[in-house]
């Protein structure tokens, strides 16, 4: 962002009154939707444990989430956190252990490091392709537009799972890293379609309004137009449904590592240790339900909270 | 000295129920420092004329079919579009009609402002930003350095016309073109928004197009008048004589339905009928259905325009006689 220069308010008594604007109006709102506060406050506690929590771990108990223990006895008997060697209360694996005794609370909150990752860059991806690609088509309009938008169809309707699992298992690569990189292309690649739609949409309703002319009438350019007058005016309806594309993205990104195509051990996400876990649901349940919860309760807020900014972004939408 | 000479000019667009000729043949000059009006009914093809000028007619469905738009000299219809653009703004301004929508909602009003100069002008931010200033404090917006942060929404109709005016002035102009300024802002606001024009124009030199559909405006602010009709000229005058002598029965009828305050009239005249659909015009005079002195002849050929003084023409089979009658 530009800043603005300098500027002296010379009101004698130094303060003038701050008009409200759009964005505080806007948060105003946010804050008087509790499911929204509640989605806010689990999204930000999950992604800070995620970021901060394999480190304290290490400092706290000397572990690494692939550290696999070799003197000590398997500690997956019992439900956690009772878990010393003879079924005592212990917190050193408050989720337990998985089969190979990594400790699963580390291993979980590794994995959210990579889910959360995954989701916000294939979200930035779609931001980046679909915001420029929809505005452009529908600033330009006419022919333009609807070859455009022919390429957005045919896409939308390739069978897109099958496509990114064929992407997924052709390149296939040797290394975890190179694998999640092929997961990132794979997603971001498609993710960008609907917010194309969404913007191009906005953009056809935008730029009939005078500003626009106006705008053209002082002689400011095409990408000038679309890039600082029309995106800016479409950002509502963009954050909000970006909101919505990252659990979308998440969920996506655990259905590929389910199957078996998305991240591979030692790295893990959600979705690859819910696939580990399932196959001892009957003996060692924890190993799928503390991931599946984690997962589901992230979901949840990112919903609440992209509900909460779309009532928040456009009030005229909400029924009372 | 001429500014600006518009000739034969013809704007037409294509629609589904046919070919809209909304400006179908209109030549007028502009001199330099001179205000030409510019009225007529809804649709009669005032906008598409001004923005013809520009060259911002959406294409398609719209097309500047023929005629040349001289300025100084040169033809902006032959112009390549980037040339185009640095004539917009820099050498022709617009304000438009509706003040609450022309502002962008997401820009600071400084922002809008310094876009021009930056653009034009070359202004360094900080250079653009003191000018943005002083362009407010000249059309009289106060605490101008306070209120350039404002958002166009903290700002009521009248100041966002202010604002919008300081915008199109800001690059000293030759010619401003002002789309119905006043339309969409109550009756005093109006009149200090006029005012602000006419003195801004005196204090610059600038020439200005006045697209108006109130009479009184026009007779008030403005040189030269042209009336214009289902995209044609009707007539063309200087604003004194077209008001005590119109020479066409169509102003007739317009300044007959001026409602006057001194003379307690029971019933205001109007003109009767519509303005015709554009896309379907029959081949003799467009007004003749609605005309009060119609023949025969005007049902049949189109009219000639007539030259009634040098300075003074009409579009009518009997201009001359109307113009001798209305004397």
């Amino acid at each position: 962002m530009q800043t603005e220069p300098e500027i002296q308010t010379e009101s004698g008594e130094g303060e003038f009154i701050r008009g409200t604007s759009l964005w505080r109006d806007a948060w105003r709102r946010l804050l008087k939707n509790k499911l929204a506060v509640f989605g806010l406050i689990v999204v930000i506690f999950i992604t800070l444990a995620s970021i901060t929590g394999p480190a304290i771990i290490k400092r706290t108990f000397g572990f690494t989430p692939d550290y696999i223990p070799t003197s000590e006895p398997a500690l997956v008997k019992s439900f956690p956190p009772f878990r010393g060697p003879n079924g005592e209360f212990s917190w050193k694996h408050p989720m337990g252990t998985d089969n190979a005794g990594r400790d699963q609370l580390a291993r979980i909150l590794q994995g959210g490091q990579i889910s959360l990752f995954v989701g916000i860059i294939a979200t930035i991806v779609s931001l980046i392709i679909g915001v420029s690609y929809g505005a452009i088509s529908g600033y330009a309009g006419g022919r333009i537009d609807n070859l455009m938008m022919r390429i957005v169809d045919v896409l939308y309707s390739l069978p897109y799972v099958i496509l990114v699992i064929v992407l997924l298992a052709m390149f296939r690569s040797q290394t975890p890293r190179g694998q999640l990189i092929l997961l990132f292309v794979a997603l971001g690649s498609v993710s960008w379609l609907t917010m194309a739609r969404i913007v191009r949409g906005q953009v056809l309703s935008l730029k009939n309004q005078e500003f626009v002319l106006a705008a053209r009438a002082t002689g400011v350019s095409a990408p000038r137009i679309i890039f600082r007058h029309l995106v800016p005016n479409t950002l509502g309806p963009v954050i909000v449904y970006a909101t919505l594309t990252i659990p979308q993205i998440m969920l996506t990104e655990a259905f590929l590592s389910f199957l078996g195509l998305g991240v591979q051990a030692p790295l893990a996400s959600w979705g690859s240790l819910a696939a580990d876990g399932i196959q001892n649901i009957a003996i060692f349940p924890w190993q799928l339900i503390f991931p599946g919860v984690t997962m589901a309760l992230t979901l949840f807020s990112l919903n609440f909270l992209g509900d909460g900014l779309r009532d928040a972004l456009d009030p005229q939408m909400r029924t009372i | 000295m001429i500014l600006l000479e518009v000739k034969d000019l013809r704007t037409y667009f294509e629609t589904e129920d046919g070919l809209v000729k909304a400006v179908d043949g209109v030549s007028f000059q502009l001199q330099h420092g001179e205000t030409l009006g510019i009225v007529g009914e809804s649709g009669s093809g005032k906008s598409v004329t001004n923005l013809s000028i520009i060259r911002l007619i959406q294409e398609p469905p719209g097309k500047i079919v023929s005629g040349e738009v001289i300025l100084k000299g040169q033809d902006i219809l032959l112009l390549p579009p980037h040339a185009v653009r640095k004539i917009r703004g820099r050498r022709i301004a617009m304000i438009f009609q509706d003040p609450m929508t022309s502002l962008n909602p997401f820009m600071k009003i400084s922002r809008q402002l310094m876009e021009m100069t930056q653009l034009h002008l070359g202004h360094t931010r900080s250079q653009a930003y003191e000018h943005a200033v002083k362009m407010l404090e000249t059309v009289g917006i106060p605490d101008a350095r306070t209120r350039a942060n404002s958002y166009p929404h903290e700002f009521s109709g009248g100041m966002r016309q202010r604002v919008m005016i300081a915008m199109a002035l800001s690059c000293e102009p030759e010619l401003l073109i002002a789309d119905e300024p006043t339309t969409a802002l109550d009756v005093t606001i109006q009149a200090q928004i006029l005012e602000l024009i006419r003195k801004l124009k005196q204090e610059t030199g600038t020439s200005v197009i006045l697209i108006t559909h109130d009479l009184g405006v026009v007779a008030g602010m403005t040189d030269r008048v042209i009336v214009m009709y289902a995209g044609k000229i009707f007539e063309q005058a200087k604003t004194k004589e077209l008001f005590a002598r119109p020479g066409n029965p169509y102003t007739k009828g317009l300044l007959r339905s001026v409602p006057d305050p001194t003379d307690e009239q029971g019933k205001l005249y109007q003109i009767p009928g519509l303005p015709p659909d554009v896309a379907h015009l029959k081949p003799g005079c467009p007004f003749a259905e609605r005309c009060e002195r119609v023949e025969e002849i005007c049902r049949r050929e189109f009219p000639p325009f007539v030259e009634l003084t040098p300075d003074h023409h009409s579009l009518c089979h009997f201009a001359n006689e109307v113009y001798a009658e209305s004397n």
